[in-house]
């Protein structure tokens, strides 16, 4: 798991140990391995194709058109060169690089069909295992702010290595093939030459590389203006009734005037790395150039160098300063999109908290209301911080429990190592008198239910979602899930094909909470965990929900984490959590009655005294729909 | 994601240039400068292919050759070489550079006409539209529409390019010519064909993209429910449908490049060997010299990339058009017209009067009907309703924020449409529902416009009973808060939005929902204080029994309607009314 920083804040290194990323890459993507191959040989081809023409020119200039001297001889006037020309010659040698350009074409052609075949499906593989892993990390992965990197991992992370894919990967595997080709063709001609033409690019890779860090550094810069932009914007865009409300447009006109200011600033400084290294691969194959013809002509004699040999290395120099300017201006992209591979593939490496038990030793659990152990349960999240200590408990089937405790206290946890959402670092936790580790996917799936607090539904209808309870279920059975809830009336009133929207967005979050019930009365589970909604309910759905709850507890276990007096009031048993310790059970008479202690301090405190901070005792900000 | 997909109809060409006509037109200097350099660039590549021809036959040649003609000094020619690439180097950089400042300038342009829009354009407007679109037009669609800038130059370089070789080769032969002029068009429609199959699977692609995405985020946000309900399987299957869908569409795209990418690399050097056939013939007539040959070769060597990025250019047009279609959704949207000022706002608070006032949102759900009622200046009335009937929708309209879809609204005698903004948001401040923070200080967020003095801010944020908990910040009124800073609690950030409206000493305080993470206690405090320290009018959202005792008089909000009006007592015998209310004493604090 990346534990770096926002993605758009990372800092790109210069030195990203490729050869480690490109093992790692492989490894997670076998299809690559066939890919590589096809990249070498498309590579070859190209360069095949492309260098026969310097050789053709030299034939052609050496060998077909001969040189003699002006003279009587051919009625030209003295001191002029005149020409001779073996047409045969010529044109079976051109034949036969017309023959070898369609081939290496023909080649070419297959190869990179083949290439993104297996790019695209290694891309693509890639993707799918990296979102299923995603979802098989334990919850100490899944809050906020790791969210948002999740996402990206399977969204623009890939698909930045699908445009990559697309462009870089192309290059990547003709030019360096081809400026191989060009030294070897020009050392075949002229080994010294060759030399020349390498020693006069040298300073090209650290000056490239230099550029490419100065670049690199501009492009972070840009990176985060373009956040700072969207975020701007984003704020503007959200607080509009506030904004037209209050009659602040002008300090907002002018914070997005400086924001876009700034990103354009920013971008015009990268841009001149970007304009500039481009034409590095020119002035060096330039200066190559002149260097062999200086040094070429010179040399000729000692060399034994043909003036149509000559001419090609030549043609040759200039062919080189195409793949230098190509690479230089795909290594941005190159090296965004190694970060992104390796970003995803270190989610492929991230380890999975919760092993499912394999077939063998998996158990079931028995229908009805369950009975709940904890043993010593101990629980850590992945940053150290100590959320459960020695937590032991037995909860009675069929119990209405209540857990109870400030932000913090752990109670949350608890509930959630219930449906073994993340293992106790230390201890068990036993359903039934059977570890929760050893109870197999599928029963406890059945067995043991949750409703989280916040009321998520897919986008479909209501009978979509509280279908999720039981998959065989009919319309019928879906309608009396809502009767036994006593909420027959609201559901007439919906009607079960209502769209909940995005998110369930058409609805308010007690209605939500309402749904999920209904869902959670369909599955039937023994065990039922509920996280409660705190007050972002108005008044009537509140109702309604409080008495669903009470329904819903019937015939089962159920967990309540509480955050209202009320719902403490009416469990059989009451747990009380404080600073990860559970340090009281009891009822809820019976914790009152004792006078002192943290239950007492809650209880003073729902009864409306004042908290420290001056809010509400049951948490915050209403949010109901329009 | 978009709830508006912007024509799928084949972009019209004329609607293209005119586009990006006018764009060129809004920054024209940097791109005259970029068309010249692309200008330089293509008389700088012809000229170094004649350099080529020239070494050969003056420099080369004659060096070998006995009794030849003599050569020319070896270093004219080098520095020929080199200077003509340093020519042809300087233009493209000035191309690329200039070409960027243009496109990043057009963009930064728009960014700001459309900060305009979305500042002026009225909330009805904005509550059909959502966030991540908006923000998705002022960021990826003004990218994507300026993108076509980029290539521009160089594409009408391209033209000078093929004007200068088409010159430069008429010198050299007009067989040797001919032979060129027939290749290139070839390549040139081998392009414009090529662009056209990769458009519909690129469209589609771009859609699947938007697709997987919409799924991860979905999936992702419900990731506790996914494994409670235990459907990561589904959910990985769901996924992988659309991922595949998304591959197939990007292998199409693969393929068809394929071929053209073998094609137009085989094409040019196809040619050069026709060439350099042609070319031993003419220098078998005579008619032309080795060097000749040389620099046509290398003519077409230079030509075959440039060639390509017409191309690239057209490929650039049809998402241009796209993004600019989706902008102009916002674009072409009619602002209102400005109201002037005309100072008849009497003094002190304002009395409010709705006559007839009715509202309908613009899916036709009618959420306010037959509204009438009267505020006396300096009054505390309580406005009481369920959810859903209304309250919030009137608050705005109160205020000013949309205008009624029937009736009219006065604010102390004046009728809210003959108010300027300046006046209204002068006079009126509403506290919303749900508390809008900015990444500001503690006193950015309280005096949003800069206008207040330190003690007028302190003063408000004690009258919402927030001075105290601000002093116990790290930096007091000036420490952040937001997603950078410091998170406050709900009750925290209500009461900091209270003192935002108080600051203001408006004369019509409008309270939505405004304090329901208060505690009760304090909530009283608050109003207490909002009675005697300011000279205002006030209507207050209540969902607690004490607020409601708070109050003068009563509105109770039922289906729209005003269903009844009056004190709390005269409105117990409402049945309705009292079974509401008992519902709020039950739900306790």
């Amino acid at each position: 798991m990346t534990t770096a920083a926002t993605p758009g804040q990372e800092k790109a290194t210069g030195d990203l140990r490729t050869v480690q990323l490109i093992r790692r890459g492989l490894a997670a993507s076998p299809e690559l391995a066939d890919g590589l191959r096809m990249t070498i040989a498309m590579g070859f081809a190209v360069a095949i194709g492309r260098l026969v023409i310097p050789v053709l020119i030299e034939q052609t200039i050496d060998n077909g058109i001969g040189v003699a001297a002006g003279g009587d001889a051919n009625g030209a006037a003295a001191g002029t060169v005149v020409n001779t020309v073996d047409m045969g010659y010529v044109v079976r040698s051109a034949v036969l690089a017309a023959i070898i350009i369609l081939v290496s074409a023909v080649i070419s052609w297959r190869a990179q069909r083949r290439l993104v075949r297996q790019a695209e499906l290694a891309i693509t593989n890639l993707r799918i295992r990296t979102f299923d892993r995603i979802h098989r990390f334990s919850i100490a992965d899944h809050n906020e702010t790791r969210k948002g990197l999740l996402v990206s991992r399977v969204t623009s992370d890939a698909e930045t290595l699908a445009r990559f894919a697309q462009w870089g990967l192309y290059v990547w595997s003709i030019d360096p093939v081809m400026m191989l080709g060009v030294l070897l063709v020009l050392a075949y001609y002229s080994w010294q030459l060759a030399l020349v033409v390498l020693v006069v690019h040298l300073p090209v890779l650290p000056l490239l590389r230099w550029m490419q860090l100065r670049q690199i550094a501009v492009y972070d810069a840009y990176r985060n203006r373009v956040s700072d932009m969207l975020a701007a914007f984003s704020e503007m865009i959200t607080g509009t009734p506030v904004v037209r409300a209050y009659g602040a447009e002008e300090r907002f006109r002018t914070e997005l005037d400086t924001a876009i200011g700034r990103r354009y600033h920013t971008r015009m400084r990268a841009n001149s790395y970007m304009a500039s290294l481009f034409v590095v691969g020119d002035v060096f194959g330039a200066l190559s150039m002149a260097a062999v013809l200086v040094v070429g002509l010179w040399q000729r004699q000692a060399w034994g160098l043909e003036a149509g040999e000559l001419v090609a290395v030549l043609f040759l120099a200039n062919l080189v300063r195409e793949p230098i300017g190509s690479i230089s201006e795909v290594l941005d992209q190159t090296q965004v999109a190694a970060a992104s591979w390796n970003k995803i593939l270190s989610v492929l490496d991230h380890p999975i908290d919760v092993v499912e038990p394999n077939e063998d030793e998996a158990r079931d659990l028995p229908l009805g209301p369950l009975r709940i152990e904890a043993d010593n349960v101990d629980f850590s999240y992945g940053d150290g911080e100590r959320a459960l200590t020695d937590v032991s408990v037995v909860i009675p089937a069929g119990l209405n429990v209540a857990i109870v405790g400030e932000t913090g206290s752990g109670k949350t946890t608890f509930a959630k190592l219930l449906c073994r959402l993340a293992d106790p670092t230390a201890g068990r936790i036993l359903v039934d008198g059977i570890d929760l580790r050893v109870v197999s996917h599928r029963s406890r799936i059945h067995s043991v239910r949750m409703v989280p607090q916040d009321g998520f539904l897919f986008d479909g209808t209501i009978a979509d979602n509280v279908m999720f309870g039981a998959d065989h279920a009919t319309q019928a059975d879906i309608r009396s899930a809502f009767e036994r809830l006593g909420l027959g009336w609201w559901i007439d009133k919906q009607g079960l094909d209502t769209r909940v929207g995005e998110r369930g967005e058409n609805l308010s979050v007690g209605e939500r909470q309402l749904v999920a019930l209904a869902r959670a009365q369909l599955a039937d589970p023994g065990l039922l965990i509920l996280d409660e909604a705190t007050s972002a309910v108005d008044p009537e759905t509140d109702q309604a929900l409080t008495q669903a709850l009470r329904r819903l507890a019937e015939g089962r276990t159920m967990v309540s984490i509480a955050h209202r007096l009320s719902t403490a009031e009416v469990a059989d048993l009451v747990l009380v959590f404080d600073r990860s310790r559970l340090v009281d059970i009891g009822s809820h008479r019976e914790l009152v009655a004792k006078g002192s202690g943290v239950y007492h301090g809650l209880h003073k405190a729902w009864l409306g005294n004042t908290r420290s901070n001056g809010d509400k005792p049951a948490a915050p900000v209403s949010r109901s729909g329009r | 994601m978009s709830r508006f997909r912007a024509d799928d109809r084949r972009v019209q060409p004329s609607d293209a240039w005119r586009l990006i006509r006018e764009q060129i037109a809004l920054h024209p200097g940097p791109f005259a400068i970029s068309v010249f350099g692309a200008v330089l660039y293509a008389g700088a590549t012809v000229v170094s292919a004649e350099v080529l021809g020239y070494v050969t036959d003056s420099v080369i040649y004659p060096s070998y050759v006995a009794d030849g003609p003599t050569p020319d000094p070896v270093l004219w020619g080098a520095a020929a070489i080199v200077a003509v690439v340093a020519l042809r180097s300087a233009g493209v950089v000035a191309r690329r550079y200039f070409a960027g400042m243009t496109a990043e300038r057009v963009q930064a342009t728009f960014r700001r006409t459309l900060t305009d829009r979305y500042l002026r354009l009225p909330i009805s407007w904005h509550q059909r539209m959502p966030t991540g679109q908006l923000l998705a037009h002022a960021d990826n669609d003004t990218e994507k529409m300026a993108e076509v800038l980029h290539p521009l130059p160089f594409s009408l370089g391209t033209f000078f390019l093929a004007a200068f070789s088409a010159v430069s080769l008429l010198l050299v032969d007009v067989v040797l010519a001919a032979v060129a002029f027939s290749v290139f068009p070839a390549l040139i429609l081998l392009n414009r064909v090529y662009s056209s199959r990769v458009e519909r699977p690129a469209a589609a692609a771009q859609e699947e993209v938007g697709r997987t995405s919409a799924i991860a985020h979905e999936s992702f946000d419900g990731a506790l429910i996914v494994k409670t309900l235990g459907r990561a399987d589904a959910e990985v299957e769901r996924f992988g449908v659309a991922a595949h869908r998304l591959r197939e569409h990007r292998v199409e795209i693969g393929y068809i490049r394929a071929l053209f990418e073998a094609v137009l690399d085989m094409l040019p050097n196809i040619g050069i060997v026709l060439v350099i056939v042609v070319g031993a013939l003419r220098v078998d007539a005579g008619a032309v010299t080795r060097g000749d040959l040389v620099q046509v070769a290398a003519l077409f060597t230079v030509l075959a990339f440039p060639m390509r990025v017409l191309g690239f250019f057209l490929e650039t047009v049809p998402p241009s058009v796209v993004s600019r279609q989706r902008l102009n959704l916002v674009l072409d949207e009619q602002l209102p017209a400005p109201v002037p000022s005309s100072g008849v706002l009497p003094e002190g608070p304002l009395a409010v009067r709705a006559s007839a006032v009715g509202y309908q949102y613009d899916d036709d759900v009618e959420v306010l009907t037959g509204i009438d009622f009267t505020i006396e200046p300096g009054e505390i009335v309580a406005l009481v309703g369920s959810t859903g009937a209304g309250k919030s929708t009137l608050c705005s309209l109160v205020a000013g924020l949309m205008p009624p879809s029937v009736g009219s609204i006065t604010l102390g005698g004046v009728e809210l449409a003959d108010l300027s903004d300046r006046e209204r948001t002068d006079a009126v401040a509403l506290v919303f529902q749900e508390t809008f923070l900015f990444g500001a200080s503690v006193t950015g967020n309280i005096d949003l416009d800069g206008a207040y003095t330190a003690d007028e801010i302190r003063e408000a944020a004690a009258v919402a009973r927030a001075a105290g908990f601000i002093d116990r910040l790290p930096n007091g009124f000036d420490t952040v808060l937001g997603e950078r800073g410091v998170t406050l609690s709900g009750g925290q950030r209500q009461r900091v939005a209270l003192a935002r409206a108080l600051v203001r000493k408006p004369r019509l305080l409008i309270l939505d929902d405004a304090t329901s993470a208060v505690d009760p206690k304090i909530e009283q405090e608050i109003l207490a204080r909002l009675r005697s320290r300011l000279h205002t009018t006030t209507l207050v959202v209540a969902q607690r029994v004490a607020t409601i005792g708070l109050a003068d008089r009563v509105l109770f909000l039922a289906d729209g309607r005003i269903a009844a009006a009056g004190t709390h007592d005269e409105l117990m015998t409402n049945a309705d009314y009292r079974a509401l209310v008992m519902a709020y004493e039950l739900a306790g604090t």
